[in-house]
């Protein structure tokens, strides 16, 4: 399997004028095409920080970053939006959804910037929103859905341009436990077509739908487990 | 990504976000629209003023008989009746005199005027055809004094609108009784006399020193030997070439009526020159406290409106601040984002900017019918109100949207 996101000696210091705050300090760790991986840790442990950096929301400090081929620790604003627009589908916490504004229309915004011509844009947003099962709610403006609906819109607006890995942070974390089952499983089911998915969760029911662990504290990585006895199955 | 893409986003954002874009135009309306209706009703102020002292004739100068000194007895000033036709026709005529236009020789007197039901008491004044044209008169309806009518000692009479109004009654300066010839033709009696009424001036209103519309004229000629039996002028009008020679014009004519008079200390003149210098200084004065009174309240509007647009730009957009970091998330450059929020400002600041310039206009066009005003609007005054109010519009609809921009995606994300 070809390596997808390649992290060697990644390390990350915020600087005020008086403190000094290790995040990372020297994380290495590689993904691989295809896998399900679930970063765990408390909070302030520094998963947070891994995530942006993973994002190509935030450089690191020291280290380097190979995200599906490309240096992203080199880029500057401009390229790292297109590297975003391009490798990465963010599902986030708190959705994130352009407000009264139509699903349609949400997820069509990452075609937009990537400059795909309009009748693709409808084509695609209409095939993904079907994928996570709102085929019927495709013109229901953002604020008219549930917390899990919007979660799925998220979900199909990260999956529409095609992405090198799919980042989700806490992506259950704002919506009811049933409606948690049902976002994980479009996760496995994604994945099992062949998408990567890198998921940040300090629940460990949830973790467990992943078929890798990364366990962070203080910054550092404390336990990797390949273990795919720890996969959930599926009913 | 391509420009009209960028604009449909715009479009898009403003038209889905009804309330905010609603509250962000109201803003602008209310800035603009107040500048320019403060502006305008302030220059129609300014007009106002300006013409009211216009009408008084701003380079007149009047020649009034003054106190006379016999055996050291001091008569009353402009008891004397030294002043005449005469001196009148010298001052047009000296080749000394080379500042003065027109000259009006006036006999002025009060007395009782009456037509066969009804009389007033008024002011008659004896004047030749160059009293209208110093004085500003305009006739409503026929003719004024004619110079044959001055050589003919014709039995004819010009009405101010309140005398027509004390004799014939209201209504009878109205466009349709006047159609109806009204009382033009019909006649009043003046000292025993019969004149013919051959025209009516339109109103000047009064203007402090004397109600200009409750005047009698008649032919000067006609005064003197008709009405009041005397030879003498009561004043002589005279009009500068302009204001200017005010000074000099003073001089001349009293060197001339000096010499006229047999004068040679000025202390012993008989006669008085007035100028209106005094109006003049008076007049300039208030048009200049108008213009910095103007000025002031152009200011502080478009401080005010500048402000009130500037809040509602930095509000609504500062608000927005998550909204760009998801878009730079999602992979949108600076500059996408940058034009976006350009041209939703464009949009807004030109949608109010027509909006507010219509209403500031209907305002000042209410206001100023309201309070009898004349309705002035200035494109200066327009085109500063939107000049101004659009770049505070544009440059604090780009000045957070940049901010916001520069800002990490991660940073704007959790902007609260």
């Amino acid at each position: 399997m070809a390596t997808i996101i390649q992290a060697k000696n990644l390390s990350k210091i915020y600087k005020t004028d008086v403190l000094e705050t290790t995040a990372l300090s020297d994380v290495s760790f590689e993904i691989k095409k295809g896998e399900f991986v679930a970063v765990m840790g408390p909070s302030g442990s520094g998963k947070s920080t891994l995530m942006h950096i993973i994002g190509a929301l935030d450089t690191p400090t020291s280290g380097t970053y190979i995200l599906d081929g490309e240096e992203v620790q080199k880029l500057i604003d401009d390229e790292l939006s297109d590297i975003r627009n391009r490798k990465i589908g963010f599902i986030f916490q708190a959705f994130n959804l352009l407000p009264r504004t139509s699903a349609l229309k949400n997820v069509m915004l990452p075609m937009i910037y990537a400059g795909i011509p309009k009748a693709e844009r409808l084509e695609r947003a209409k095939k993904y929103l079907e994928m996570v099962g709102l085929g019927d709610r495709m013109e229901h403006a953002s604020n008219q859905l549930s917390g899990g609906q919007q979660q799925r819109v998220a979900i199909a607006r990260a999956l529409v341009m095609n992405p090198a890995i799919l980042l989700a942070d806490e992506p259950t974390g704002n919506i009811a436990s049933a409606q948690a089952e049902e976002i994980m499983a479009i996760f496995q089911k994604i994945n099992d077509e062949g998408h990567t998915i890198v998921m940040i969760t300090h629940e460990a029911g949830i973790a467990e739908h992943a078929k890798r662990i990364i366990h962070i504290r203080d910054g550092k990585i404390i336990k990797d487990g390949n273990d795919h006895k720890q996969r959930k199955i599926r009913n | 990504m391509e420009y009209t893409e960028i604009i449909t986003e715009a479009i898009g954002t403003l038209t889905v976000n009804k309330l905010r874009t609603g509250l962000a135009t109201l803003g602008i309306v209310i800035g603009i629209g107040s500048v320019i209706a403060l502006v305008s009703l302030g220059q129609a102020g300014q007009q106002a003023v300006e013409s009211q002292i216009q009408s008084l004739g701003s380079n007149l100068l009047t020649v009034s008989p003054g106190s006379t000194s016999q055996g050291g007895i001091r008569s009353a000033a402009g008891g004397a009746t030294t002043l005449t036709l005469a001196d009148a026709e010298a001052i047009s005529t000296s080749p000394q005199i080379t500042t003065i236009e027109k000259v009006s020789p006036e006999y002025t007197s009060r007395t009782q005027v009456t037509t066969g039901r009804t009389n007033t008491n008024t002011q008659v004044i004896g004047v030749t055809p160059t009293y209208a044209e110093i004085r500003n008169i305009t006739l409503a309806s026929g003719n004024f004094i004619s110079e044959q009518q001055v050589n003919s000692i014709a039995k004819v009479a010009v009405l101010g609108p309140t005398v027509v109004t004390n004799l014939f009654g209201e209504g009878a300066n109205s466009p349709r009784f006047a159609g109806e010839a009204g009382p033009i033709g019909q006649t009043i009696r003046i000292n025993g006399q019969t004149l013919t009424i051959i025209g009516i001036t339109n109103s000047k209103g009064g203007t402090g020193f004397q109600n200009q519309d409750d005047i009698v004229w008649v032919p000067l000629s006609t005064a003197q030997k008709q009405l009041f039996g005397a030879d003498h002028v009561t004043s002589i009008a005279l009009e500068a070439k302009n204001p200017d020679v005010m000074v000099d014009a003073q001089n001349e004519v009293g060197y001339l009526l000096l010499a006229r008079h047999k004068l040679s200390d000025p202390a012993q003149a008989d006669f008085s020159i007035f100028s209106q210098q005094d109006i003049l200084g008076a007049a300039s004065q208030i048009t200049g406290t108008f213009t910095a009174l103007l000025s002031g309240i152009a200011a502080i509007s478009l401080l005010v409106g500048g402000i009130g647009i500037m809040n509602i730009m930095l509000v609504t957009v500062t608000e927005r601040t998550r909204e760009i970091g998801l878009r730079k998330a999602l992979g949108a450059k600076k500059k996408v984002i940058i034009t976006q929020f350009l041209i939703e400002s464009i949009i807004l600041t030109f949608v109010g900017g027509v909006i507010g310039m219509v209403l500031g206009i209907g305002i000042s066009f209410v206001a100023s019918s309201f309070i009898n005003l004349p309705f002035t609007l200035s494109s200066s005054s327009v085109l500063l109100a939107i000049g101004v109010s659009a770049s505070i519009g544009i440059l604090f609809g780009w000045y957070p949207a940049q901010k916001a921009a520069n800002l990490q995606p991660i940073e704007a994300l959790r902007y609260e």
